[in-house]
């Protein structure tokens, strides 16, 4: 019984019930208050009970605990540090206010919504390996194309560097935790349930959403009730990403470490305050477009129903005004983690560091003015096609500056190929390829033809997965030995690069080809003249799925038996390697004083931060340490 | 940076450049092209890919000079030179991309200019998109009031389609006309017309796809369009409203 009135998943048992009723409640007695006719729709109750009741699984789990103590004038619980890391596994699996432990979550967590956003990829690419209909319908393939994307970017992309932001950045500033950690943990508990809820529209009649990830109004009005799952999830997935990039906004400008400038900032700190800007100021444009297209299906009003005057484009608008600045919110932290990278494997300062900040804060800027060239062929105003062509090339010069700066960081250096370095140079490779065919679409008339086809698809799995996936192995790598104290199999890791980077190029780079030749996206059968390149893709995009497993058998291995990691395996500057792996419960035994740069590799004596004596005798002895095991 | 160095960089960047042209222009990357607007369309593409050639070469050439010449042997635990930046290389490599986009984006501006004009008399055609199927109407000219649900064009005059949809966003393309425009939802009373100029150039029957997810029936949205000569086109035109 006292299990039941513990937070915890027992909780959840009876809180989730428990607002599910009050939520269906409130709605039966509204209509029955008002004499509506009837008193029940199934398609009112599921909305209303897709918002109370992540409440009551929030509420079950402990998230608002502190808070309605706090509220009601009880006695808050003692500051004994009982949420705060972890002290076995079962940690994890609780409301916790450690930075370290909810980085750890949300790794994890949307790991585990890439494995299977990635699987759903392998059901409808074996559907595509043929022209016809054979593995699954067409309603069952709109439904996994759409759930693939929206979790491949709602629940793993945006949110994985959220989880690696929050593990690297208060130790690289030299804090104690994030600024907020109660409401870090409340953002970290809102992911299962934005990803359940987009899992569970599988089951409710008529199968999951079914109009792309984009979720045109007004098709997605029309079809079953698996689309309110959609404009749901996204709301407690974005609610998420507001509130943990709020916490870093606070913790990057508030918490830096005595003599953290903004200009003695690693690049990755750079990466996430200007990424916290944008979601921030990006993120309330998708909920009010996914509130109005949901409030036309279940209030039947009229914002995008053009029968009574609603504007159909307005969606578009509304829904693009995030979704572009979201491929910087991909893109950005990602840029962070290859100039950690590239710098520490070369053995070289960044090159060109400080245009490699306001290179960050120019994509900031940029990035709001683009939207609509994702709709030059949608019917908009013709004139605004071209300022927002010109806004777009005009990307290509900070997202150029970055790119050529990474090249010369390399150039002369000495550079060490562990395998986040590889992650690295693949990525720059990969995100070149993007880029470039990003250009091409940015040129309108190029776009009216390549627009809604393969090449399409071709190009954002370059920038996403050649791009963000990219980097998000190359951090998982270089983060690695940090986080769990033991170093990953250098073997598998080159392995696992090499397969992806081969599988990778064989299942997209075709995409650009029949695009360009007549296949468009998003059809569950084509033209018979694409059926070989289709079988051909498909074949790849298995043996890329195959990829994933060294790489999880090199993390589950690794992390339970790898030799021990030392605190600095890479020789790194900043701040992170200069405390034990992994770091101690608060960070740091005192405030380190930051003197320089973070990458002041090569010049004699450099030091980004001191110790004071007793500290700096401690991290000489274990970067010594450190060098011979690595020498070993 | 030694001469030899920018050599063998320049030799690397020759290679990489001269393969990266050679699959561009040996693989028919792009479809025949049947309108004057996909001709114009195509020639953007070549100029894009031009510059992306000499990018990309610059680039990849780089990067395996990198890997090849200055990779550190493992027990190698020396730093490399702390070189924090160049002035002069950093204003060029912001001015030249910004350079190659500006040609890009006028020549794409004139292209786009041209691709939107009908001229003064170019043949109406409305196009209706219905969940999954495409109905056209002749507006003007020796085929006025016809409906069908081919599209027949007469050769090498410009036809100007105004776009409406009955349900929710379609989207006409002909990849061998290389135009794409979507289709609105709308009503006589709340009109969202969309046009697309296309110009024939050969003869032929090519397929009419929608682009555009718009239902359970999305990738069997298909029909036809025959380009004729124009003196077939008003006898089938003439026939057609006698019948």
């Amino acid at each position: 019984m006292k299990r039941l009135g513990a937070p915890g998943f027992f909780r959840c048992l009876w809180m989730i019930p428990l607002f599910f009723g009050i939520g269906v409640g409130i709605m039966a007695i509204v209509r029955y208050l008002e004499g509506w006719d009837p008193v029940w729709l199934n398609e009112v109750a599921v909305t209303t009970a897709l918002v109370t009741i992540p409440f009551g699984f929030l509420a079950g789990i402990g998230a608002f605990d502190y808070w309605a103590r706090y509220a009601i004038g009880q006695p808050t619980e003692p500051e004994d540090h009982s949420g705060h890391g972890a002290r076995s596994w079962r940690d994890y699996f609780r409301v916790n206010t450690d930075h370290k432990v909810i980085g750890i979550q949300y790794i994890v967590t949307t790991f585990i919504f890439f494995l299977v956003g990635g699987l759903l990829a392998m059901i409808f690419r074996a559907e595509l390996a043929r022209s016809g209909s054979e593995v699954v319908d067409t309603q069952a393939f709109n439904g996994l194309v759409s759930v693939h994307a929206s979790l491949l970017i709602f629940l793993f992309i945006v949110p994985v560097f959220a989880g690696i932001g929050n593990y690297v950045i208060p130790l690289m500033i030299g804090a104690p935790d994030m600024a907020f950690p109660r409401l870090n943990a409340l953002s970290f508990w809102l992911l299962p349930v934005a990803g359940v809820m987009m899992l569970s529209s599988f089951l409710v009649p008529g199968g999951a959403f079914a109009s792309g990830w984009t979720c045109y109004a007004p098709l997605c009005t029309d079809q079953p009730l698996g689309s309110v799952f959609f404009n749901m999830g996204v709301q407690w997935a974005g609610t998420s990403s507001i509130m943990t990039a709020l916490n870093f906004l606070v913790t990057i400008i508030t918490m830096r470490a005595p003599g953290m400038t903004f200009w003695r900032m690693p690049l990755l700190v750079w990466a996430n305050l200007t990424t916290s800007m944008l979601v921030v100021l990006a993120t309330p444009f998708i909920a009010g477009s996914q509130f109005f297209a949901m409030f036309d299906r279940v209030l039947h009003t009229n914002f995008f129903v053009a029968d009574e005057g609603g504007y159909p484009l307005g969606y578009q608008h509304i829904f693009w005004f995030y979704s572009h600045p979201a491929v910087y919110i991909m893109l950005l932290p990602g840029f962070g983690i290859i100039s950690e990278v590239i710098s520490t494997f070369s053995r070289k300062p960044i090159f060109g560091y400080r245009l490699m900040a306001l290179s960050l804060v120019a994509i900031l800027f940029l990035g709001f003015s683009v939207w609509a060239h994702h709709m030059f062929i949608a019917g908009i105003a013709p004139w605004l096609r071209i300022p927002m062509m010109v806004t777009t090339l005009l990307i290509a010069v900070p997202t150029g500056i970055k790119v050529f700066s990474w090249l010369a960081t390399m150039w002369q250096g000495r550079i060490h190929f562990k395998t986040p370095m590889l992650w690295a140079v693949g990525f720059i490779a990969m995100f070149l390829i993007g880029g470039l065919s990003g250009i091409y679409l940015g040129t309108v008339p190029v776009d009216v033809h390549a627009s809604d086809t393969y090449y399409i698809v071709a190009h954002i799995h370059y920038v996403l997965y050649g791009g963000s996936v990219f980097t998000i192995f190359a951090g998982i790598y270089y983060w690695f030995p940090k986080m769990t104290g033991r170093m990953y199999s250098e073997r598998l890791g080159k392995w696992h690069f090499w397969l992806t980077f081969v599988a990778f190029n064989m299942t997209f780079f075709p995409m650009h080809y029949i695009g360009l030749h007549g296949m468009p996206r998003r059809v569950a059968d084509y033209a018979p003249q694409f059926e070989n390149w289709n079988l051909f893709i498909s074949i790849s995009s298995f043996a890329l799925g195959a990829s994933m497993i060294i790489f999880l058998y090199n993390m589950i291995t690794s992390w339970s038996r790898g030799p021990r990691a030392v605190a600095n395996p890479w020789r790194a500057h900043s701040l992170e390697w200069q405390v034990s792996s992994p770091p101690p419960l608060f960070n740091f035994a005192e405030i380190p004083q930051i003197v320089g740069g973070p990458y002041e590799y090569g010049v004699p004596g450099a030091r980004h931060a001191v110790f004071s004596d007793d500290g700096a005798t401690k991290l000489e002895e274990v970067s010594s340490d450190a060098e011979t095991e690595v020498r070993g | 940076m030694r001469w030899s160095q920018i050599v063998q960089l320049a030799v690397i960047a020759a290679i990489v450049g001269a393969a990266t042209t050679a699959a561009a222009v040996l693989i028919p990357w792009l479809p025949p092209s049947a309108s004057e607007q996909r001709d114009r369309i195509d020639f953007t593409f070549w100029l894009v890919t031009g510059i992306s050639i000499f990018i990309f070469a610059v680039v990849v050439s780089v990067i395996l000079f990198s890997v090849l010449k200055f990779r550190a042997r493992p027990d190698d635990d020396t730093d490399g030179p702390p070189i924090h930046g160049n002035t002069g290389l950093e204003i060029a490599w912001t001015a030249v991309p910004a350079l190659l986009v500006t040609v890009i984006a006028v020549a794409a501006g004139v292209v786009l200019t041209q691709n939107g004009n009908a001229g003064s008399n170019p043949l109406r055609v409305n196009v209706t998109a219905v969940q999954f199927a495409w109905s056209f109407e002749y507006a003007n000219s020796s085929a006025k009031g016809v409906q069908a649900t081919t599209l027949r064009l007469p050769l090498g005059r410009p036809v100007q389609l105004e776009l409406h949809s009955k349900d929710v966003i379609h989207s006409f393309w002909v990849t061998e006309f290389g135009q794409k425009m979507d289709a609105l939802p709308d009503t006589p009373e709340f009109p969202h017309p969309t046009h697309l100029v296309i110009t024939p150039s050969k003869l032929g029957t090519f397929p009419i796809i929608c682009t555009e997810l718009c239902g359970l029936g999305h990738s069997l949205m298909r029909s036809q369009v025959i380009v004729m000569k124009p003196a077939q086109f008003d006898a089938w035109a003439k026939a057609r409203k006698q019948a």
